[in-house]
């Protein structure tokens, strides 16, 4: 099951999940190589964050095949907890160990999980919370820091494993306004050091400037995928059209009768 | 003559308070203060009970209560998550074991172990593991829905996490689903202390010697020497001694949890698939 993939950090093939007998992912193909950033976009209940939870089968995925990292995750056999040690995931509602304190959070994984002693678990998770600016925090709980702060925390515990290929879920959905920013700029300086990223977002500004390439999801299909400046500057499908002009352009929503 | 509503309600509140002072006037008229005193608080009788009445009863309720609680949480938390196993013949023995000794007295499974046992099985329990095992079978049984509620109740969001950290389920329950139902159901659980507490004195029906009374015994024996209700008040007010602060630390850790409801079974931390 793990084979030579040379620079393939995810592959996705015939990929289905129904709930019952709601069908909600149909059919999705998706290669990411090891680097890129693939920012998931589409209306809601379009399944985006189905697909993103199947990449760590905290969905079981109804039919198809994925692999991550040369690891078939589909494979009835597989070590389901040892390869999601190599995937992050981050989620729009933080999901913060509410009882621990930040350091805590950071490092129970490491120590459980990885076996890390704790004096190396406590210094790479001092490392990650530097990396996301929030080092004087280390000894907070997480009811005690904004929502801002909160998801960047959670970042950098999914950091602190490091993974090879991170996942987001809408990551800045939860938050104000004014917090977005911070959050984005940790993913752009992440970007920006080659890790590999599925985002599902509705930051298309991001997507846009940070995206290696755009997929745009409806009813369980990808519709349209490719570069960003093609998917989200020039689409070719009407849905993707209309998604997007009501995303981009939320004051006219003349096309939404 | 139509009387208001408020006014009503005014004569109404004037009417029962005026019941009230009829009857204490009554009673302080009829009581026989004498008598009363040398029922209640005849202070020879309970000075004769001290220390005994602390250094053994009293220590004895506590040893024997925490001895039934440890054993009964233990057991109560094993049945919870019984209870909440995809296994179905654990759900229903969980289930049929809580129904059973949550319906039948707790002084029936004091019989059971301290002469039933002993006679089917020539095993014969000391007095500490009989006490133990008791209360904390009937604890357990209590106790068993309080927790499943807790754990039910931690927000599924974080067994995400952990399980996306790659902890296994049984390392998630452990870590983070556990220790968070804990803080939930603290104040239950206090409850369930006092109650245990309570019902350590069923223990009166085995025979026990001087150094094992714990308080309703001691205060029953003391009343056999002394005809008296002073020793069953002092007893009584031993008793309020580990309930009263217990009472309060329970409301405490409820206001502090900001009185955290524990019944919502959508939000089961625990259906994480693989
Ligand atoms: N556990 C579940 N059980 C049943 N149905 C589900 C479950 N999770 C998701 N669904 C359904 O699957 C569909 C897709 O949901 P999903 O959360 O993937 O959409 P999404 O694209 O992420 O939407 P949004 O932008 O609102 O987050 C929705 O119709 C949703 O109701
Ligand atoms: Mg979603």
């Amino acid at each position: 099951m793990t084979g030579s993939t040379g620079s393939t950090a995810v592959e996705i093939t015939g990929l289905k999940k129904s709930f019952g007998d709601l069908e909600v992912l149909r059919d999705i193909d998706l290669v990411v190589q090891r680097g890129e950033v693939v920012c998931i976009i589409g209306p809601s209940g379009s399944g985006k964050s189905t697909m993103l939870r199947c990449v760590n089968l905290l969905e079981e995925p109804t039919g198809g095949k994925i692999v991550v990292e040369g690891v078939e995750l589909t494979d009835p056999d597989v070590d389901i907890d040892a390869a999601r040690r190599r995937i992050g995931m981050v989620f729009q509602s933080f999901n913060l160990f509410s009882h621990l304190r930040v350091l805590d959070n950071l490092t129970i994984a490491q120590r459980k999980v990885l076996k890390r002693g704790k004096a190396e678990a406590e210094e790479v998770a001092l490392r990650n919370l530097e990396r996301v600016g929030l080092l004087d925090k280390a000894h907070a709980l997480p009811g005690q820091l904004s929502g801002g702060q909160q998801q960047r925390v959670a970042i950098a515990r999914a950091l602190s494993m490091d993974p090879e290929v991170m996942l987001f879920d809408e990551p800045t959905s939860a938050l104000d306004p004014e917090l977005v920013g911070d959050v984005l700029a940790v993913m752009r300086q992440l970007a920006d050091e080659g890790m590999t990223m599925l985002v599902v977002t509705h930051e298309m500004q991001f997507a846009r400037e940070v995206a290696d390439k755009v997929l745009f999801m409806d009813g369980g299909y990808v519709v349209e995928q490719g570069p960003a400046e093609r998917v989200i500057g020039d689409p070719q499908h009407e849905r993707t059209k209309t998604f997007l002009a009501r995303v981009l352009n939320p004051n006219h929503l003349g096309t939404d009768a | 003559m139509a009387l208001s509503k408020r006014k009503r309600a005014q004569v109404f509140r004037g009417a029962q308070y005026g019941l009230l002072v009829l009857v204490v006037l009554v009673v302080a008229l009829v009581a026989d203060w004498g008598e009363i005193k040398r029922a209640f608080f005849n202070l020879d009788i309970a000075a004769s009970m001290f220390p005994g009445v602390i250094t053994i009863a009293l220590k004895n309720t506590i040893v024997y209560t925490a001895l039934g609680f440890g054993f009964g949480l233990a057991l109560g938390l094993v049945l919870a998550l019984m209870k909440l196993s995809s296994v179905a013949p654990y759900r229903w023995i969980a289930t049929i074991y809580i129904e059973f000794f949550r319906g039948v007295p707790a002084l029936l499974v004091f019989i059971a172990l301290s002469f039933g046992v002993p006679l089917a099985f020539q095993l014969q329990f000391d007095i500490y593991s009989t006490v133990m095992l008791a209360l904390g079978i009937v604890g357990a049984a209590y106790m068993a829905e309080t927790i499943r509620a807790g754990l039910q109740a931690v927000p599924k969001g974080q067994v995400e996490a952990a399980r996306s950290l790659g902890m296994s389920q049984g390392r998630a329950m452990i870590s983070i689903v556990i220790p968070q139902a804990f803080r939930i159901v603290l104040p239950p659980l206090t409850n369930e202390l006092i109650l245990l507490t309570k019902d350590s004195s069923l223990i009166y029906i085995i025979g026990l010697a001087r150094d094992q009374y714990e308080l309703t015994k001691f205060g029953r024996e003391t009343l056999s020497r002394s005809p008296s209700l002073t020793p069953i008040l002092v007893v009584g007010l031993c008793y309020l001694i580990i309930t009263l602060p217990l009472g309060y630390l329970s409301r405490y850790l409820e206001r502090r949890t900001g009185g955290k409801k524990v019944s919502s079974p959508e939000s089961t931390g625990l259906g994480v698939s693989a």
